[in-house]
């Protein structure tokens, strides 16, 4: 899908980063081109919300270097990611839920027209338009966009970051606090996002959300990488194994039967199967 | 409503209503529940005062709502935004007190000490948005704790500085006649006397519905009190929009204080505590939430219109205006548990 004599719009190339004394990232290689999906995928305290961090610009990388477009980056602020066209999207500070969906839409980049007024009419249907273009048919623009779903909201939050010029867009566990069926919506929207030629680093702890929608899967853990992969190197079974950690998933099984010894301790047979089964698909 | 024509309501959400009517438009807007509470509260008193309607005890019921509802305004922004502000009413005081100690200590004309009470006045304002900003701390405990020292303030300095608890007179001052033509004269209207604070409050009415809903700034104003940390994330200047609501609130303390000058030519220093409840009652009655991030201008403005209604009603209907505090008490439960329902009804699927 990608031109090949571009360079990815993003790639981070052996990043680390330090906290004082504590290592939150080590060694890091991902790239994210116009027009795919790079998954990153790890438990809590894998190092994705330090990865993001960097990427969006709050933070500054320690090691290895950062690209946009070929070019070496060191953001001091968001504004400045932005201005490079990397938008990112927090799972809880999407909207303003009493707010309008256009308000929401234009919040902080509102379209004016001279002493501090907004082109209402303008904001209007642009939000409605642009909704639309994400598949999103609005009853009405005016509606508080809390009237909205989980899904439907961080859509718009997606639209948004698209329509002011994003060409690559950080979406922070966009499907975490989702039910099934709006995390469907979301994904859906993740890969119209791919369509319309952006690129998308789509963090998420969920691989039954990352597989059907990416195009490349970086898993993290304890602030390393322990794959980085390509969709055709992978399966979803490879990809969940590597997620939840065969041996770790082996070594709790082993704990809980020592704990609950005997034959009543279901929950460690099942572990224990569990671990076998993920070793056999390794 | 929704309901009735609704079938599961997360699964097709673009086909959970037809057009919306008119009236159901009505009923969304802040201001709704205190449009019925002023026509109740109209309807009531007509009925058992009989001077109620008359144009002049009309003309005082609209200068009692003018004298709340021009500070109503801006503490009804500054609801929206998210924040109280209860030094607002001893604010007042302080803004009528700088302008007539230092016009007459220093015998500057009055409109020197008008401008320098307006400078003073934003000062404090800016102070409020500042302290709260920069502690962190809740906006109630940063004014109270303001509403404290300029109640002392108020009384300290103006004993210290005349030897009594009310400013010396600056009726005989220069530049008193054409300040109060401004700020405290009466207007005409088809042979009934108007005070201008009337319509200085639909003035300001006006310009603080205009800057909500048609200005980038009142964008800012819901974002930060409906959730300042999204506002943050999408690049609203959060701290600016806050101190820049606190000063609102200062001016509008600004220009009652100086109504207070030009109406009374001296200033009880001790005046003003309390009437910071009145103006958020007035805001909460009008719709405003507590919480922030929702209601409006003209909603404060039918609030501070029941509040004068209320006010001189019942003086009109010659009960004990002892009585006037219970009815406020139950206007703002009323007002507050209907906001409650509008709230959860805005958040409703949320």
């Amino acid at each position: 899908m990608t031109d090949p004599k571009d360079a990815p719009l993003v790639r981070l190339a052996g990043v680390g980063k330090n906290y004082g004394n504590v290592i939150a990232l080590r060694d890091v290689d991902l790239e994210a081109s116009a027009g795919e999906v790079t998954c990153v995928l790890g438990d809590n305290g894998a190092g994705k919300s330090t990865l993001i961090k960097i990427v969006a610009g709050l933070h500054r990388h320690d090691l290895g270097t950062y690209e946009v477009q070929g070019e070496p980056v060191a953001f001091s602020s968001p504004r400045d990611a932005l201005d490079r066209g990397i938008a990112t999207v927090y799972q809880d500070l999407a909207v303003v839920p009493l707010m309008p969906v256009w308000r929401n839409f234009f919040l902080g980049s509102e379209k004016r027209k001279g002493f501090g007024r907004m082109d209402i009419t303008f904001m209007r249907r642009t939000a409605k338009r642009e909704m639309a273009a994400m598949g999103i048919d609005l009853r009405d623009v005016d509606q508080p966009i809390g009237t909205l779903s989980g899904g439907e909201r961080q859509c718009v939050a997606i639209a948004r970051a698209v329509y002011f010029g994003a060409k690559a867009l950080v979406l922070d566990e966009p499907t975490a606090a989702l039910g099934v069926k709006q995390a469907g919506t979301v994904l859906r929207y993740i890969v119209q996002a791919r369509e319309r030629g952006l690129a998308v680093i789509f963090i998420t702890h969920n691989p039954h959300h990352a597989y059907p929608v990416g195009d490349r899967f970086l898993i993290l853990n304890r602030g390393r990488p322990i794959g980085y992969r390509t969709k055709e190197e992978i399966t979803r079974e490879e990809l969940t194994a590597l997620m939840a950690g065969g041996a770790e998933l082996e070594e709790l099984a082993h704990e809980l039967d020592a704990a609950v010894s005997g034959s009543g301790s279901r929950a460690a047979k099942e572990l224990a199967e569990g671990a076998d089964h993920l070793r056999k698909s390794d | 409503m929704t309901q009735a024509v609704a079938g599961p309501p997360a699964a097709v959400p673009d086909e959970r209503l037809a057009r919306e009517s008119p009236l159901r438009r009505l009923l969304r807007r802040p201001e709704f529940g205190a449009l019925l509470g002023a026509v109740a509260v109209f309807v009531f008193f007509s009925l058992v005062a009989d001077a109620f309607l008359q144009a002049d005890s009309f003309s005082t019921v609209l200068y009692a709502s003018s004298t709340f509802g021009i500070m109503a305004v801006g503490v009804s922004l500054l609801m929206i935004g998210g924040e109280f502000d209860l030094s607002a009413g001893v604010m007042v005081t302080t803004a009528a007190l700088v302008a007539t100690l230092v016009s007459y200590q220093l015998t500057l004309n009055l409109w020197v000490g008008v401008a320098i009470s307006l400078v003073v006045t934003l000062a404090i304002g800016a102070l409020n948005g500042l302290l709260y900003i920069r502690t962190g701390l809740p906006s109630f405990i940063v004014t109270l704790a303001t509403f404290f020292m300029l109640a002392g303030a108020n009384l300290g300095v103006t004993k210290a500085v005349t030897g009594n608890v009310a400013s010396d007179s600056v009726r005989d001052m220069d530049g008193f006649e054409s300040a109060r033509k401004v700020f405290a004269s009466d207007v005409d209207v088809g042979g009934v006397n108007v005070k201008i604070t009337v319509f200085w409050w639909l003035l300001f009415v006006g310009i603080a519905t205009w800057i909500l809903l048609r200005t980038r700034a009142g964008n800012w104003i819901f974002a930060v009190g409906g959730a300042a940390g999204s506002a943050r994330a999408v690049g609203v200047p959060v701290a600016r929009t806050k101190i820049g609501l606190f000063m609102g609130v200062a001016f509008c303390g600004w220009f009652s204080g100086m109504h207070l000058v030009f109406a009374f030519a001296t200033v009880q220093s001790g005046e003003g505590v309390g009437n910071e409840f009145n103006y958020i009652i007035c805001a909460v009655i009008g719709g405003c939430l507590l919480t922030g991030g929702y209601g409006s201008a003209i909603g404060a403005a039918i609030g501070a219109f029941i509040f004068g209604m209320v006010n001189k009603g019942i003086v009109y209907a010659e009960w004990n205006p002892d009585w006037f505090r219970f009815f406020l008490g139950a206007m703002l439960l009323i007002a507050t548990v209907v906001n409650l329902i509008v709230r959860r009804r805005v958040e409703r699927s949320a």
